[in-house]
């Protein structure tokens, strides 16, 4: 478990970094708690590695009226002790609490964990639940992907090969949503077997609206479940409405099978877990 | 003459002594070590399960700056050493015993085919991408029914893949099913896991080329009989080999059996004229080190329809892998040996089949076959239970083996043939003290219902613990010139807290404080011979022969003392560190010129079996298949306990290694015979914060007859019983489903499985 031999530099700008991105077979790294594993294992041999420790201005997190911005460098560990965040997004404090364990959380990035895309991550599930808009810079310069358009497969994304994330921007966050997340893994911190985030708005006649929902870990990639969606949104929230989203939402997953979960099993978990976030949502 | 309170450190909760070095970041591992101009040995491994080697290209890899050599089979000899069978050396399992490199065929993913030594491990594992290996590829054999089918077989020459039978009998097993009430039978499987210690393996090995001398560092468990292995592998003679012990965080049946890198390495050492370090990597270890379980019984229980256990019968298969390694048949054996348990059973007749699989070949792991039976007989006897409406504790207390029928004779296994006795114990008392330290009559009310939308269940089973295995053990005690008592021992650490425990035994022996006394083990040139640390032996053992040379280092001593004093030895008397004889005395510090030097070995044939109880409280989450533990309680009588923190310690960390491979550890491998299983990420451990809540109790009620202590190995035990007794507290959640799970691991997609199966057939 010895990398192959690779060649290693620390620009100091965004254009720097695309730059050298363009020269090779190159790959980011920032916190590299994905990256280093695979490198070990020899799954991946880059021949540069580019790291981003010495750009400036990545690390930010900021509230304003578009939203919440995430700069691509902030640790999982700055969003967790963000007092700020509780309130502004708790659906994101809390989907961070399930990252992996204390020590990856010290280390690892938003912007890695969008860009590697894992199907388990609770990140992109977060970014696909609630309609983030990530900025991306290449050699073209800045554009800005929904989060829906994003994510295309396991491990798989629209990012170039010489584009790097610098930010995202998760929408306003009213008070009075109201929200859930669960997610199911063999012990804790391990990858999600399944995973559920999902948030609805009420009416003043006490209907559901707005209903997002997102699975993560039983899905090639983290997406919203319309049809889920659907069964909720102008209902009032009771526990028959939630068992027919679960149904739905279980009824448009594709769940992969491996050793640890077959794709029935996931597909049950689905049903599980969307009913449960949904109930918890209600509280 | 000053009254002194004799010593009294056995049986006291005397802190480890090895802590506080550890604590400071003082422990020295094999990794730690490093020797002047060494070279870093990595081993290029069969990516292929089954097949037969064409061509194996070196020379890229040789050309590759910074290496200085790669090694493979045919610079070996005609045909590479191999490694014989440690234990139940039969001379039909010689044709399965593993080459040291991949001799002709390879057999197992992770098999060693090469050997490259370079500057630094990284470079050894660039030329490792430059090795071509090119196999004829067989169809693997990865399991029961492909090993039958014979598709292909591993060996030729023995034209099968069934390798041998084990067979267990007492009685008359086919009398006793013809006049039963009630036969239970079923099939039972138990995953392949495997120990999983805190750092991997590691050797470095130097050659003295100008006095012909080899030093190996990283020997564990059993030093001496690798020794003799190596020794006849470097046709060498053994004692010019020098084998040292270093710190290591567990060993559990697997660390320092012999395995091919424990030759590999000081011939590569030999051959290349400098020390080489050898570090096995978690994936490596995965993959190489000793499997264990993997087995299937099909077997039938016999009972009268009062509930008396009349017979057992049925025929197991063991999965063994591809080869048999030293220590590989000892686990079946179990199997049908000790599938009777603690349980008064008469009536036996219990085979089992090693197979061989392209698989990694399997050896011990912390209580080997014990915890498959346990789990086949825990299962067995609640389907009894439910089949005659009897409660589960009623029916297990009344067959368990009565103190009044000790020795009792366990099956008689062959073809090695070996008898053993259960040696003492009252099992009726410690179940009795498990139900109502448990509550199990209160708990009882719980049984099966639904509460909060988790089904709760509890559980509760008996077993045995075997120990002390002879045949002998030797140790050596010297008084040193100033005073001071330095004792060498056979046995080996492992992490089980050895220099404490020897340390408190000696200090009783001699009468002498803690802090006099050194413990050094685990060097093959302290005594003469040793036999190590498996099977629960090094303290009754180990400390048995502390007892023995005690006894002749203090009629030395009294020799000594006595020719200082000028009197003869009779009329001398040990008083604390001096000899007295009347008002004059002389202190052990400048008794005599030289030190004084004795060595003394115990011998035992005879077993020990500490015995225990042990009671589970689960629920079972039918949304996801997630069962948590919500009490797990062990009660153990082990004769006499040396230490009751240490033992403590290790009674709580079996039953967690028992969750583990209850819950958890699984190694699965495909339909090619690829390891699905590659890394910690997949191999699921048990972590601190997984099962909260278990206690353990240990008691001091029947002391072993076979040994001077009166202690009964202990400590491995507790993992013994945790795959039945979980596996009946789940099914007792699931009663209103009717869910009986026949099969570990209980993953929870496994658990959600037979609930779905289970409300399918409701609906």
């Amino acid at each position: 478990m010895k990398l192959s031999p690779v060649r290693y530099a620390a620009p100091t700008s965004v254009e720097e970094a695309v730059a050298l991105l363009a020269t090779c077979d190159a790959k980011i790294i920032s916190g590299g708690q994905s990256l280093m594993p695979i490198m070990a294992f020899r799954l991946a041999s880059p021949e540069l590695l580019v790291d981003l420790k010495k750009i400036k201005g990545l690390g930010d997190i900021v509230l304003d009226s578009e939203g919440l911005h995430l700069g691509a460098k902030v640790k999982w560990i700055e969003i967790e002790t963000d007092v700020r965040l509780k309130t502004a997004h708790p659906l994101l404090t809390k989907a961070i609490e399930h990252v992996a364990h204390y020590q990856i959380r010290n280390r690892g990035t938003v912007g890695g964990s969008l860009a590697h895309a894992d199907p388990a991550s609770e990140m992109p599930a977060i970014a696909a639940c609630c309609d983030a808009v990530i900025s991306v810079v290449g050699s073209g310069g800045l554009r800005k992907i929904n989060a829906a358009d994003f994510f295309v497969g396991a491990l798989q994304t629209r990012l170039e090969p010489d584009e790097i994330i610098v930010k995202i921007l998760l929408p306003p966050w009213p008070a009075t949503r109201r929200w859930g997340f669960q997610e199911f893994s063999r012990r804790r911190g391990d990858f999600a077997l399944a995973g559920i985030a999902a948030y609805f708005d009420v009416e003043p006649d006490g209907r559901a609206t707005n209903a997002h929902i997102a699975v993560f870990g039983a899905s090639d990639y983290q997406r919203r479940l319309t049809g889920a969606e659907a069964e909720l949104n102008g209902k009032k929230p009771t526990a028959d409405t939630f068992a027919a989203a679960a149904r739905a939402a279980a009824a448009e997953v594709d769940p992969p099978s491996d050793i640890h979960a077959p794709a029935d099993y996931r597909r049950a978990l689905v049903e599980t877990l969307t009913g449960r976030a949904l109930a918890d949502a209600n509280r | 003459m000053t009254l002194r309170q004799p010593n009294s450190f056995v049986g006291r909760p005397v802190e480890r002594i090895e802590d506080l070095r550890f604590l400071r970041g003082k422990g020295f591992y094999i990794s730690d070590l490093s020797r002047p101009n060494q070279l870093h040995a990595v081993i290029f491994r069969s990516p292929e399960a089954h097949g037969r080697i064409k061509r194996i290209g070196i020379e890229r890899a040789r050309a590759l700056k910074g290496v200085h050599a790669v090694i493979i089979a045919s610079d070996l000899g005609p045909t590479p050493p191999h490694i014989p069978l440690r234990l139940q050396p039969l001379p039909e399992l010689v044709p399965f015993h593993q080459p040291m490199l991949a001799f002709e065929k390879v057999r197992y993913v992770g098999e060693p085919v090469a050997v490259v030594v370079a500057d630094t491990a990284a470079i050894a594992e660039d030329a490792l991408e430059l090795i071509e290996l090119d196999i004829e590829t067989l169809p693997a054999i990865t399991g029961r029914a492909s090993a039958e089918a014979a598709q292909s077989v591993l060996f030729e020459g023995h034209g099968s893949n069934e390798a041998l039978v084990w067979t267990a009998v007492r009685g008359n097993a086919d009398a006793a099913f013809a006049k039963a009430d009630l036969i239970i039978k079923d099939t039972f499987r138990v995953q392949r896991h495997a120990a999983m210690f805190m750092e991997p393996r590691g050797f470095v090995a130097e050659w003295q080329a100008d006095t012909q001398r080899m030093q190996v560092w990283g020997a564990a468990k059993v030093a001496w009989a690798n020794r003799r292995i190596l020794a006849t592998a470097l046709q060498i003679d053994e004692h010019a080999i020098d084998m040292f012990e270093l710190d290591v965080g567990g060993g559990f049946g697997s660390r320092g059996e012999f395995y091919p890198e424990d030759y590999l390495i000081p011939a590569a050492a030999r051959i290349v004229g400098r020390p080489v370090k050898w570090i096995e990597d978690r994936r490596e270890h995965l993959m190489c080190a000793n499997h264990a379980r993997d087995i299937e019984c099909n077997v039938e229980m016999a009972l009268s329809k009062d509930g008396l256990i009349l017979g057992l019968r049925g025929m197991s298969y063991s999965d063994n892998g591809a080869y048999l390694r030293t220590n590989g048949s000892v686990g079946p054996r179990n199997i049908s040996q000790f599938m009777s348990g603690p349980y008064k059973i008469e009536n036996i007749h219990l085979q089992t089949t090693m197979l061989t699989t392209n698989k990694t070949p399997s050896g011990t792991f912390r209580g080997p076959g014990r915890f498959e039976t346990d789990f086949v007989r825990e299962r067995l006897i609640d389907l009894a239970a439910s089949q005659l409406g009897m409660d589960r504790a009623v029916i297990r207390r009344k067959n368990l083996v009565r103190d009044e029928d000790m020795p009792y004779p366990l099956a008689t296994i062959t073809p090695y043939e070996s008898v053993t006795d259960l040696d003492s114990g009252d099992y009726p008392a410690v179940f009795d003290l498990c139900m109502t330290e448990f509550g199990w009559a209160e708990k009882s009310a719980l049984a099966g219902k639904l509460i909060d939308g988790r089904y709760h269940g509890i559980a509760i089973g008996s077993f045995i613990e075997g120990g002390a295995a002879g045949p002998k053990e030797d140790a050596r005690l010297v008084l040193e010139l100033d005073g001071t008592l330095t004792v060498y021992l056979g046995s080996s650490a492992v992490g089980q807290g050895l220099q404490t425990i020897m340390t408190q035994i000696t200090a009783d022996a001699m009468e002498m404080p803690f802090d006099q006394i050194r413990v050094l083990h685990g060097s093959t040139s302290h005594v003469k011979d040793g036999f190590g640390s498996y099977h629960s032996r090094s303290t009754v053992m180990g400390g048995s022969a502390i007892l023995l040379a005690a006894e002749k280092l203090k009629d030395k001593i009294c020799e000594a003392g006595a020719a200082a004093l000028g009197c003869a030895k009779e009329q001398v008397l040990i008083d604390g560190q001096t000899v007295r004889h009347g008002d004059r005395s002389v202190s052990f510090a400048g008794l005599s010129p030289e030190p004084i030097d004795v060595e003394a070995s115990f011998f035992n044939k005879k077993y020990t079996y500490a015995y225990g109880t042990q009671a589970a409280h689960v629920s079972v989450d039918p949304g996801t298949g997630h069962v948590r533990v919500h009490e797990y309680l062990s009660v153990e009588d082990v004769g006499r306990m040396i230490n009751p923190l240490t033992l403590h310690g290790q009674a709580i960390g079996a039953i967690v290694q028992g969750l583990g491979g209850t819950f958890l550890e699984h190694l699965i491998y495909d339909e090619n015979g690829q390891l699905q299983t590659g890394s910690l990420a997949d191999y699921l451990l048990p972590t601190a914060s997984d099962f909260p809540k278990i206690r353990a109790i240990t008691l001091e009620l029947k002391p072993s007859p076979n040994n001077p202590l009166g202690a009964k190995g202990a400590g491995e035990g507790g993992i013994i019983p945790v795959g039945g007794i979980i596996t009946n507290a789940v099914a007792n959640a699931l009663s209103s489903l009717g869910v009986e799970p026949m099969e570990l691991p209980l993953s929870p997609s496994r658990v959600w499985k037979l609930i779905d199966d289970a409300r399918k057939r409701i609906v």
